[in-house]
């Protein structure tokens, strides 16, 4: 006897330690574009465990089915007592209780709630692993299809937001899978199968428990409608409570240097107002659901306790009815109550699905070409003939007509103020971006005949935002090739003047960085990163020289080290110090992003242009 | 948690009413079986209609009862546990407010965040289910006991063995599941990292051809996740069909039981509808209590989290009123007087034995290499951190001994990365003022070299920087916090490595016309470049927290051979000499 279950059982699932919170009458929504085309495209990862699913779907209207029916026997073991009472009221003798009636009932609804039990636990154990499938294959096809994106895609958006999609929408999709289907099944199942049992018993009571219905509809409707404003206005007043948080702390020192402590906490106060007076009238309003569908439940239960007592008086039906269809009555309002629930639910977890889909949707690198060009032995000659690049297609482009010649083992030292847009020269020389006209060629071969992973695999890079993962530095020096034994890694950071630093770690080659490697230094990190390009051993190299945020020592370390590098490559240098640029075979002066001037020092300097503007204004004549 | 709880307490009488009103409505709800047992009893049995009809009208009656208390109680559960999550923010924000920069450090800014944002709506969510479920839950279980036991004594021994078969069950799937949680969430946040890592890494990842170790790596940790993440939903599987079906067993036996009490003519037919919804609604009581514990330790770590927060007593405080002493009048000073500093838990000292002075009307740099602690000693001045031994004296009086505000007021400050808050451009420079007029604000501008940008744009200084100033580039935001500084007009400016982001022309010019505009005042310039502090009066060298050198360029170039390695590292030799 279930009567009292709340809102079903299968609702309460375990908090997921991200799992989202209840959904609440009138909590706004996100809602998918197109519903249809992601419900089908969703429902194809399915398809491997299509027998799988056949026997959730089977196990759950089956283990629905006995929870209805079980009160149906459960009236048979009121009316034999009943009878029984009639019995020794009325004095017939001998006739007494149906003992045995009443035992081969109990039987029946033991055996009924047993299977219940037992097919509503293989369902969800099933279900389990159906879910997590779906989202392991899912997740890992986002993945991999990351790895064909071009870089474009990254650089155009944030990091936290993809790492949103991946975390909230899979999450969202997971839970999903588990809890709500399913329970979307047993409502509807619920809801048919319970109108049928009331029927059967009375179709007068039931006709007035369906009076019940329209009641139950607008309540809801009326909630969720008004709860909505507030829980937009909690929404808003959140956000600028958070933002006015986040920026006060973040700004702290400001904030004290300038004395302004009291205004930020006049703001605060205002913001923190705001927030209650919409947070507890949406929690209010929301919760109000509950007490009034409970109370229009209890209304029916009250029509059915004097129409189902009238009618017993009458003889049209005994009391086990009664007591039947009250069970039926309170499961009947149950699924109406959970329904728009679960397809508040549905609606979010399909918008998830789409912007997972949308993802997935993106246009990748363009194709490897079909006959790829080798080469085994590059020498590092670079050309670029008549480059013209720009971030944006529609825009003015960065590079015109760009020309240079660099021949093998030759230094180009790259020059200009922050953010002059030397790493377009990356991206264009490693094809994380692709030239709009003309060609870059190396060793007289077209990069756009090469594989991306030959061509990259030619050019070694120690960039100033140095990149290690979570690991031990043994690995980050390995990763700069597969299977480099352990005498090439060590020879690896000798070479880079970082072994003798691993060494007085306290785990020496086995010291594990942490997840922002904050446990060694900026310029120790620059130099795992030389290593690294040593290990690799690249024909050319795009190297970007230490500045200021490295200390003296350090800093000729990695001048040593970045020299030793350079020893025999074709080397790229994003250049801060006076003489590597005049040492360099060419310079290439950027600013706002494209190439302005190139030469060598005594060219430029002639020119009397952007570069010797540059040169006499920061470094020339300086100290007398 | 139990501290936090402490927050409640203004709202006793509240809770109090919320209490009685959720109990009255248990009360209600578990009468209305009661008075329908009564129509089976006396109205169906004996054939009674007017008994029927009276009886189904009192138990609207408590229908409509028992809704009114559960809204009232709601409505008083909403409103506190919002206003308590409102006090609760407003006490951390301002505790957070008097921290110096060492406990910003201690707790990390984004940390202190989150406690005082999400953790703080855990802890408001947790207080607002027990206002509501966990009230009512025990409420109903002794409602439950109540009527059960008042209904039928000897029948209620049923719960004597239920109870526990319960609570058993309960524990062991909660045992075995808190455990798996615990591992679920660190390889959740494993996968994070390892996303992460291949997403700010793109770059490396690519040029070292590494995508497919990347993808086994993705795939690892996926596939671990996955492998717990099912584990625990099975384990939970077993949790509500189990549950579940100890409730519809125990009314099986009810039935038997109460059966034969009914054939004995001990109980009534009625009574024993009644009998199993009490019996229900008390195992579903249970079953809810058990769901609370759930939440109970994430919303605990929370609390924790947020208690330290409170806990923690800001290390700066403003001396006793009796204490405070008046610094001499302007110009002022500043001086470091054998200064030694530490970061709490450092090794070594990152400032020993500093003494230097720094005169009105003199520019006094500052060099040094990374980690040198530069900005540890600018830090010190406007008391950001307190001295361990030595002492820093701003015109002439120990810092310490004037109160944070008026000590502030006598600086202007330009930290190293620029800050700027949502606003206008005039709001943002007038924080160093607020009452500046126009004219002021113009002209710090001017001198800051950012009015040429501010009135490129549509609204001039009317336009509004967003959150963080992202609107703005970085040269433009270190020069409008220069200007905000300088609108200040204060005695004492301390510049730290400010011009970093600025192309060389608005440096060089930005210099020249700052000598003007502050000539009377004591400057302090924390610089990298050579080519910044080279004019100053005074240059201070640091290397590795001690002082390397006082004195000028050409004093240092002659005598300091820290400054000579500074310079030889940024100029080729030959141009040095």
């Amino acid at each position: 006897m279930s009567e009292r279950e709340p809102r079903d059982m299968r609702i309460m699932r375990p908090p997921m330690p991200m799992g989202r919170g209840g959904m609440r009458p009138g909590m706004p929504v996100q809602k998918p574009k197109d519903f249809k085309g992601t419900l089908r495209r969703l429902s194809r990862y399915f398809k491997p465990h299509l027998w799988r699913l056949a026997v959730v779907l089977l196990m759950t209207i089956l283990s629905t089915l006995f929870s209805i029916l079980s009160p149906d026997v459960m009236k048979n073991a009121t009316d034999d007592l009943v009878a029984g009472i009639r019995h020794r009221l009325h004095g017939i003798p001998g006739s007494g209780f149906d003992v045995s009636g009443i035992v081969h009932v109990i039987l029946e609804l033991a055996v009924l709630y047993v299977l219940s039990a037992l097919f509503s636990y293989v369902q969800q154990f099933v279900m389990a692993g159906v879910a997590q499938k779906t989202v392991y294959a899912l997740r890992n096809e986002v993945h991999a299809k990351m790895a064909r994106l071009p870089l474009a895609f990254f650089d155009s958006r944030p990091t936290g937001e993809i790492m949103s999609r991946f975390v909230n929408d899979f999450d969202n999709i997971g839970n999903t899978l588990q809890q709500t289907l399913t329970q979307l099944i047993s409502s509807i199942v619920t809801f048919l199968g319970v109108i049928v049992m009331m029927f059967a018993i009375s179709p007068w009571m039931s006709v007035v428990v369906f009076l019940t219905l329209p009641l139950s509809f607008y309540v809801t409707r009326t909630i969720a409608k008004r709860s909505q404003r507030y829980f937009v206005g909690q929404q808003r007043s959140l956000g600028q409570l958070n933002g006015h948080i986040e920026e006060m702390y973040t700004g702290h020192q400001i904030v004290k240097a300038f004395g302004l402590e009291d205004r930020a906490m006049s703001q605060f106060v205002e913001y923190n107002e705001k927030l209650f007076e919409s947070g507890w009238k949406a929690q209010f309003i929301s919760g109000m659901i509950f007490p009034l569908m409970n109370f229009i439940g209890n209304i029916g239960y009250v029509l059915v306790s004097v129409i189902g007592g009238f009618l017993v008086t009458r003889g049209a039906i005994g009391i086990g009815d009664i007591q039947a269809f009250i069970m039926y009555a309170r499961q009947f309002s149950q699924p109406i109550t959970q329904l728009s629930s679960i397809s508040n639910i549905i609606q979010s977890t399909v918008a998830s699905a789409e912007r997972i889909f949308e993802l997935l949707d993106e246009p990748e690198e363009a194709p490897e070409p079909e006959d790829p060009v080798l080469i085994s032995n590059p020498a590092g000659d670079v050309q670029f003939e008549d480059v013209r690049f720009a971030y944006q297609p529609d825009k003015q482009p960065l590079m015109e007509h760009l020309n240079l010649d660099v021949k093998a083992g030759q230094m180009v030292a790259v020059v200009g103020p922050t953010g002059a847009g030397k790493t377009t020269l990356v991206n264009l020389l490693m094809r994380f971006y692709d030239v709009d006209g003309g060609a870059i060629r190396i060793d007289g071969v077209d990069i756009t005949r090469m594989r991306r992973g030959h061509l990259r695999s030619m050019f070694g890079m120690v960039l100033q935002d140095t990149w290690l993962f979570h690991g031990t530095i043994r690995d980050n020096i390995a990763y700069g090739r597969a299977g480099a034994t352990e005498a090439e890694i060590v020879a690896a950071a000798t070479a880079a003047r970082a072994d003798h630093f691993i060494r007085t770690l306290p785990d020496g080659y086995d010291t594990v960085l942490n997840e922002e490697a904050s446990n060694i230094s900026q310029g120790q990190k620059q130099l795992l990163t030389i290593a690294r390009a040593i290990l690799a051993d690249p024909a050319m190299l795009i190297l970007d020289e230490a500045t200021s945020s490295v200390d003296t020592r350090t800093e000729i370390l990695i001048q040593e080290a970045m020299s030793r590098l350079m020893e025999g490559r074709t080397s790229f240098v994003i250049a801060h110090r006076l003489s590597t640029i005049r040492n360099a075979d060419l310079i290439l002066v950027m600013n706002h992003g494209s190439v302005i001037e190139q030469g060598t020092h005594e060219e430029l300097l002639a020119r009397r242009g952007f570069y010797a503007e540059l040169y006499y204004s920061q470094f020339a004549g300086a100290p007398a | 948690m139990r501290h936090l709880f402490s927050y409640l307490r203004p709202y006793r009488v509240a809770i109090t009413c919320i209490v009685s009103f959720i109990f009255i409505q248990c009360l209600g709800n578990l009468y209305l079986p009661t008075l329908m047992s009564d129509i089976v009893d006396y109205g169906v049995l004996k054939g009674n209609l007017h008994y029927i009809v009276v009886t189904g009208l009192f138990m609207l009656g408590v229908s409509i009862a028992s809704v009114c208390f559960s809204i009232a109680a709601s409505f008083l559960s909403s409103r506190t546990a919002s206003s308590f999550g409102k006090v609760l923010r407003r006490e951390v924000f301002s505790h957070a407010q008097t921290f110096s920069l060492r406990e910003f450090d201690e707790f990390g800014t984004s940390s202190l965040i989150t406690r005082t944002t999400n953790d703080i709506t855990q802890v408001q969510q947790l207080v607002n289910m027990m206002l509501r479920m966990m009230i009512m839950a025990p409420l109903n279980c002794i409602g439950g006991i109540l009527m059960a036991v008042y209904t039928d004594a000897r029948l209620s021994l049923i719960l004597v063995v239920m109870v526990p078969v319960l609570a058993t069950i309960i524990a062991l799937v909660f045992s075995r599941a808190t455990k798996l949680f615990r591992s679920m969430q660190a390889k959740i946040d494993t996968l994070n990292r390892v996303l992460r890592e291949s997403l700010t890494g793109i770059r490396v990842i690519r040029s070292f051809n590494r995508v497919s170790y990347e993808q086994e790596r993705f795939d690892a940790a996926n596939f671990d996740l996955t492998n717990t993440t099912t584990r625990v939903q099975k384990i939970m599987a077993v949790m509500s069909p189990a549950l579940m079906l100890v409730i519809n067993l125990s009314v099986i036996a009810v039935i038997w039981f109460g059966g034969l009490r009914v054939e004995h003519g001990t109980m009534q037919i009625g009574s024993l509808i009644a009998f199993i919804q009490y019996v229900t609604q008390l195992l579903f009581a249970i079953m809810m209590v058990s769901m609370m514990f759930f939440m109970i330790p994430r919303a605990s770590a929370s609390a924790n989290r947020i208690w330290a927060v409170l806990q923690t007593k800001p290390d700066i405080v403003d001396p006793v009123a009796e204490d405070i002493k008046p610094s001499s009048a302007e110009p002022l000073q500043v001086e470091f007087r054998d200064v030694t500093f530490s970061y709490p838990g450092a090794e070594t000292p990152a400032l020993s034995h500093i003494s230097f002075t720094a005169k009105p009307g003199q520019v006094t740099a500052i060099i040094g290499g990374t980690g040198a602690g530069k900005s540890t000693l600018v830090n010190l001045i406007p008391r950001f951190y307190d001295v361990d031994e030595g002492t820093v004296l701003v015109g002439g009086m120990d810092v310490r001994l004037q109160t944070q505000s008026e000590l502030r007021a006598k600086i202007g400050y330009v930290p190293q990365k620029a800050v700027l808050f949502s606003g206008t451009i005039a709001d943002n420079i007038r924080a160093g003022r607020q009452h500046a007029s126009d004219e002021e604000v113009k002209r710090a501008a001017q001198v800051a070299q950012a009015i040429e940008f501010i009135e490129e744009m549509p609204e001039g200084f009317a336009s509004l920087i967003e959150q963080g100033g992202r609107n703005v580039s970085g040269g433009q935001k270190q020069r409008l916090s220069i200007a905000r500084a300088l609108a200040k007009r204060a005695p004492i400016y301390i510049f730290d490595d400010s011009f970093s982001a600025l192309d060389f022309r608005t440096d060089a010019r930005l210099r020249a016309a700052l000598r003007d505009e502050v000539r009377d005042a004591a400057v302090i310039i924390v610089a990298q470049r050579v080519s910044t502090v080279r004019d100053a009066h005074q240059i201070v060298v640091l290397d590795e927290g001690r002082i390397a050198g006082v004195g000028t360029h050409d004093e240092l170039m002659g005598s300091c051979q820290v400054y000579r390695e500074i310079v030889a590292s940024q100029m080729a030799e030959g141009e040095s000499a």
